[in-house]
């Protein structure tokens, strides 16, 4: 595997090799027999079977992120849990740690859930009578460990992830990316090895997911543990992942860095995914878009206008009229005119020929009228009106961020023009 | 013209007769035994109920009502049943009974409480115990008094005995349920820490159902209650007897007066044992909307 020099320090954590994964009567012999290479639909209807897992193999190493993404029903919820035994593989070997845990006995698994991994849940699988301390203590609990260490060793943790304060609230007085926290600080707590991530931000919207993304990039850095990352999100797989096995029903079809998955994907599966996440053909003006800092309202003075370009030392502004209905773009020269010739309405300084466009004008669309224009490009909706504006370089940003690079920054953009969007022009 | 063909015939009164018959002679020692624990334990509860001044009583049933209940009405409504059935006469017949509801609900709780859980480790044994359960609430309570009263003679302990087997099912049942109705996720959470099948029972799956649990109690002590009253036609003392020797006698009034008793009785143990049980639900609740309010 190539470029492991950023993540991981080479030794190998997790192996798993020869994985399968069949729910259903007479397993065993369909992966003994030559039905094992059909297809998953082919199964389901002749056997009653359901090819969960089909002979998976890959390497984990000390402290990187790895990614196994597929959409649902690809297997990839059922592969994690089968790293824990939480479902039982129908054959094959996981190595954690150097040890076969497939031949584990009841107690030594108990022990290695106990001290080696900890896991995270999609539906975050908090103890609703517990409150935040006792569900983030309860690895240590089930260790066997007083109430005074536990609780100690529990506050670190809620403050590591921001919670404290939180601690005596129940999980269902908190906020859904809270509740996730709570979740990731109950796997910290036990201070694994390795870490099993099972769609931990899928529940949460867009926004939270992104920030909870950025924290667990920041909580990695400081806690360096092994994460294994389950998710149907190919933006969060490539944000996150060192590498990224693609899954599609039951079948590992490629691992590779998140570069190698972009630069050339393993077959067309991958191709086809990794298309539809183009940025330029996916992200949209409403996303992208930002709040402008000046408006200027059509019942305003040209004295007034210029003030405050000049103040705010920009050349030109967005005119609306009530209710913020579009009108134009006036440029401070033009206001300067008008100031000269002594207009009143600032209106006749207006210049109508500026491209728009609309929220869902995509960037692929957006580039050549960001050519034709040295001004921002404003977003006006279906009823004329104003929601923000586009500048050049934020478009620029988002198609590095197709690249595979400078992505986080962009993203910010984007989030930040979400909300202000919220609170600023409707006033 | 069409008879049922004889030949078809089961045999099952002709078995169940000779296993009966065969517990009483190969198992009489463990009857006894079991009967002697039963009417000792009995015995003693219904003194101290019988030893207990009518006011402490009364006292006892108010403070419960408000610990419960939280309102004044509740209390002086409750309390006042108690009071009306003793200016009925009939307080040392209801000691007895309440005594008896006492002891059936204690073996009742502690034989369907496990047998609940047990029946949440398989399906195949739910699917056993299941039916089982329908057979015990659906036959008519006088069929198992007949072997009861073979087993323990008459007395207050067959009535134990048949009260437990009808009283029973609705704990096992909403043991069951509370338990099932878990969320698999936290379920599967509480594995995925190493946690063992004792501790996934005792940390999640019966905290989690005991809001279940408390109706199931409060279910099988109502029915309990319900079974006394039958129960007494084996000889079981309190207010069933009551009944049952003023419908011999044709005596209207005091039939009513023993029937109300049990009404209020019924009415005084159902709306405690809810609200122990509703406020079991609303602890959870409120414990977090308390501390939400005072941040």
């Amino acid at each position: 595997m190539a470029n492991n020099a950023t993540s991981g320090n080479g030794e190998i954590t997790v192996a798993v090799s020869g994985l399968w994964k069949v729910f259903g009567p007479n397993a065993d012999e369909i992966i003994n027999s030559e039905r094992r290479t059909a297809t998953k639909q082919y199964l389901l209807e002749q056997t009653n079977c359901v090819m969960a897992v089909r002979d998976a193999s890959f390497e984990v190493r000390r402290g990187e992120i790895f990614v196994i993404m597929g959409l649902s029903g690809s297997g990839k919820s059922t592969l994690i849990r089968c790293l824990l035994r939480l479902i039982e593989p129908t054959l094959g070997k996981i190595i954690i740690n150097g040890e076969d845990i497939c031949g584990y006995d009841d107690e030594q698994l108990m022990e290695l859930r106990r001290h080696t991994t900890g896991m995270v849940f999609q539906y975050f699988g908090l103890f609703p009578h517990r409150n935040v301390l006792d569900n983030v203590a309860y690895g240590l609990k089930v260790r066997g460990m007083s109430k005074e260490e536990r609780y100690v060793r529990a506050r670190e943790v809620i403050d590591m992830v921001g919670l404290n304060g939180w601690e005596d609230y129940y999980p269902a007085t908190l906020s859904g990316g809270m509740q996730q926290r709570v979740g990731i600080a109950r796997a910290l707590a036990i201070d694994p090895d390795i870490l099993l991530m099972d769609e931990p931000f899928s529940g949460l919207d867009p926004l939270i997911r992104r920030q909870m993304q950025d924290q667990l990039i920041e909580l990695q850095a400081q806690v360096q543990k092994t994460i294994l990352f389950v998710t149907h999100d190919l933006d969060e797989a490539l944000k996150l992942g060192s590498h990224i096995a693609i899954m599609k029903d039951g079948d590992i079809i490629q691992i590779g860095t998140p570069e190698e998955v972009i630069v050339s994907p393993g077959d067309a599966y991958v191709q086809k995914f990794v298309q539809d996440a183009s940025a330029a053909k996916v992200v949209t003006a409403n996303f992208i878009m930002e709040q402008p800092n000046i408006l200027l309202y059509e019942w305003e003075g040209p004295k007034a206008a210029m003030h405050m370009l000049m103040t705010a030392k920009i050349t030109h502004a967005f005119l609306v009229a009530r209710g913020n209905r579009y009108l134009g773009l006036v440029t401070l020269e033009r206001l300067v005119e008008l100031f000269r010739s002594k207009g009143r309405s600032l209106k006749e300084a207006l210049q109508t020929n500026v491209p728009t466009c609309t929220p869902d004008t995509v960037i692929e669309d957006l580039l050549p009228l960001a050519v034709s224009t040295e001004f921002p490009i404003p977003v006006v909706d279906d009823n004329g009106k104003l929601l923000g504006e586009i500048h050049n370089s934020t478009i620029i940003l988002s198609l590095i961020q197709e690249k595979g690079a400078e992505e986080e920054e962009v993203v910010m953009n984007g989030e930040t023009a979400i909300e202000d969007r919220g609170s600023g022009l409707d006033v | 013209m069409f008879e049922f063909p004889s030949f078809l015939h089961i045999p099952l009164a002709e078995v169940v007769d000779v296993v009966i018959t065969w517990l009483l002679v190969h198992w009489a020692g463990f009857f006894d035994v079991v009967s002697s624990t039963v009417l000792y334990s009995l015995m003693n509860i219904e003194r101290f109920f019988l030893w207990l001044p009518w006011f402490v009583v009364v006292g006892l049933v108010g403070a419960f009502a408000w610990w419960t209940i939280r309102r004044w009405w509740g209390v002086v409504i409750l309390a006042g049943f108690l009071v009306v059935i003793g200016s009925f006469g009939y307080w040392e017949e209801t000691m007895m009974t309440l005594a008896i509801i006492v002891v059936s609900v204690i073996i009742s709780l502690s034989v369907g409480i496990p047998a609940g859980i047990v029946m949440t480790r398989s399906d195949r044994v739910q699917s056993v115990i299941k039916p089982a359960l329908d057979a015990m609430q659906t036959m008519p309570s006088f069929v198992y008094l007949i072997p009861a009263l073979m087993f323990f003679g008459l007395g207050k302990v067959p009535a134990v005995f048949a009260t437990v087997i009808y009283a029973m099912p609705p704990v096992i049942r909403l043991t069951n349920v509370g338990i099932r109705q878990v969320s698999t996720d936290v379920v599967e959470a509480a594995r995925a820490f190493g946690s063992s099948g004792r501790q996934v029972l005792f940390e999640v799956q019966l905290p989690l159902a005991i809001p279940s649990i408390m109706v199931g109690i409060n279910q099988t002590t109502m029915m309990a209650l319900a079974m006394v009253v039958i129960a007494s036609m084996i000889g079981a003392r309190g207010l069933g007897l009551e009944v049952l020797k003023s419908i011999n006698r044709i005596e209207v009034g005091r039939g009513v007066e023993a029937g109300l008793c049990i009404v209020l009785m019924a009415i005084i143990i159902d709306r405690i044992s809810y609200a122990i049980a509703a406020r079991q639900d609303y602890t959870v609740k409120t414990k977090f909307q308390s501390r939400k309010k005072g941040n």
